[in-house]
């Protein structure tokens, strides 16, 4: 694990359409508040890692050039990580690399896109090789479809009560971005309205898919003697896993998801976890779809396997559950994909130092946070808790 | 955030000349004569397709070259119904995962030629184990498209 490092500070901007600032506007946005979350200046900081999804979302290729001023790179090293979706989990593992090392004492971690600026699905599926899959995998929806579709047969997952469970899960996201005062879509939405949406892609329907969102985040981590000279709550970095698959989709199990599984293994292994599910106070999952919520609920070990739907029926998953996942309203209401997974870090950061206001679980010491990428490829992690 | 601010309407457009490298222009030609072509990895025995020059998991070059089946099984799939900038195929089509009888990975493409006016009607032709088998195009310039699609065939008329 190296030298201990903390989260010292977190930011993120308001997530939606907004219009009202630009590229580097919005991400000055998110790294001002980090910074002062922290109660750091510039000059405080050693160095910077940033991500996005693919740089042409916006149209600007590379854009730490064009971004440089709003995340105050200059005279400092600068790195660029980037996973696809899970772009903020890797930026966030990166910038906990270079401290435990003990190469930098303060690296600014900085997640960002303006997806309302290109069209996502079209920049998405550039991801995937030109000659066979780019065809075919249909933006993220048609690739977690193929995904979700497998599982359901797999498991023999009854199609009403999976269908009821989704409209859980989406009704407590949607019901939760009300408590949380960054997230971008804040609607009520009956079960009935959920269950009936149209169709995006089947097994996906209108409210089973994020949106598309304007946002950046920004997270602060620290060296254990740096972050003890602040005399503040810090979110102690317990573990890192990570994990990938092969570039075709069809080339490995996707239900038996091996980079979830594996990568989960790794972090609990690292944090001392045995049962995730008692031991975890809240999860932050990489959720932009309310079926892959529950494969991934079953590939942590939150329960096994064809297990998920009915212990989502029962609450185990919402707030007064045996663990509370995504009280943030999730990826399923608030979606700028390159600053998403580090949201996930940021909100678990939040939630074990007592900072989420009221979308806090109360007594939160040990969170889980994590991102998927690539054309269902990746899957990283990070937990956090209170105590070093 | 009453007030409406200016923005810039703008387009990137670039070309590209991409190499498919020897081993998939053999496969591209092998469309073109309407076979599918994959490669055996000695080490861990798996027919890979599309044809690879070097197997994923075992890291070593692959020169056995096997024509695989033009019938499969459907793994999964999924009814597109919705719209982006530049799609391949004009929805609603079916994307799906199709493992091809003498393969051992999946390959994307879509299955077609049935009725695909309402989600009901698609699963009276088609579920996950379904049997299809490729439908070639008139035109086969060497594009993963050389297959039209694949079609759903009953069980005993194959």
């Amino acid at each position: 694990m190296g030298r201990s490092v903390a989260i010292m500070g977190t930011g993120q901007t308001q997530h939606g359409k907004r219009f009202d600032v630009s590229y580097p506007e919005l991400v000055k946005e998110a790294v001002q508040r980090a910074l002062a979350d922290a109660g750091l200046s510039p000059e405080d900081i050693d160095g910077v890692v940033a991500g996005t999804m693919p740089s042409m979302m916006e149209g600007v290729a590379l854009n730490h050039l064009y971004l440089a001023d709003a995340m105050q790179v200059v005279g400092k090293p600068l790195l660029k990580t980037e996973t696809c979706g899970s772009t903020g989990m890797s930026v966030a593992h990166t910038a906990f690399y270079w401290v435990a090392s003990g190469m930098a004492d303060v690296v600014l971690a900085v997640g960002y896109e303006k997806m309302y600026e290109g069209d996502s699905q079209a920049t998405m599926t550039t991801v995937a090789d030109p000659w066979i899959q780019r065809s075919f995998v249909a933006g993220a929806p048609g690739i977690f479809a193929m995904q979700s579709n497998m599982w359901i047969d797999r498991y023999h997952i009854p199609e009403d009560r999976l269908r009821e469970a989704a409209a859980v899960i989406s009704q407590r996201n949607h019901d939760d971005a009300f408590d949380n005062p960054f997230a971008h879509i804040k609607v009520r939405v009956s079960l009935d309205e959920i269950m009936n949406a149209r169709i995006i892609t089947y097994p996906i329907r209108r409210w089973d898919v994020c949106p598309n969102s304007d946002g950046a985040c920004a997270v602060i981590f620290m060296s254990e003697s740096r972050a003890q000279q602040m005399g503040r709550p810090a979110a102690w970095i317990k573990g890192v896993g990570y994990r990938g698959d092969e570039s075709y989709l069809g080339d490995s199990d996707k239900v038996r998801w091996n980079t979830a599984i594996d990568a989960a293994k790794e972090v609990y292994q690292q944090a001392g976890i045995i049962n995730p599910r008692r031991e975890l106070d809240v999860a932050e999952v990489y959720n932009p779809f309310t079926f892959m919520e529950m494969l991934l609920y079953e590939c942590f070990g939150f329960c096994d396997f064809g297990e998920a739907y009915d212990l989502v029926l029962q609450g185990t998953f919402s707030r007064g559950g045996d663990l509370p996942c995504d009280p943030s309203g999730g990826v399923l209401c608030t979606n700028p994909i390159g600053a998403t997974g580090l949201i996930r870090v940021a909100e678990a950061a939040m939630q074990v130092t007592g900072k989420a206001g009221t979308h806090q679980i109360d007594g939160a010491r040990l969170a889980l946070a994590h991102a998927m990428g690539g054309v269902s490829q990746f899957n990283g992690l990070m937990i956090l808790g209170s105590d070093r | 955030m009453a007030k409406e601010y200016r923005t810039l309407h703008t387009t990137v457009d670039l070309p590209y000349e991409l190499a498919f490298g020897a081993t998939l222009t053999r496969f591209f030609d092998g469309l073109s004569e309407e076979k599918i072509l994959g490669t055996r990895c000695p080490k861990c025995g798996r027919v890979l397709v599309p044809a690879r020059s070097f197997c994923p998991r075992c890291f070593i070059d692959l020169d056995q070259w096997v024509e695989v089946g033009q019938m499969g099984t459907v793994e999964t799939w999924s009814l597109v119904s919705y719209r982006y900038f530049g799609m391949a195929k004009t929805p609603p089509y079916i994307t799906a995962l199709i493992r091809l009888d003498g393969a051992d990975v999946s390959l994307t493409h879509l299955v077609g030629g049935i009725d695909l006016s309402s989600l009901e009607m698609v699963r009276t032709h088609l579920s996950i184990g379904t049997r299809v088998k490729a439908v070639w195009a008139k035109e086969k310039p060497g594009s993963i498209f050389d297959i039209e699609y694949f079609v759903p065939v009953e069980a005993d008329s194959h």
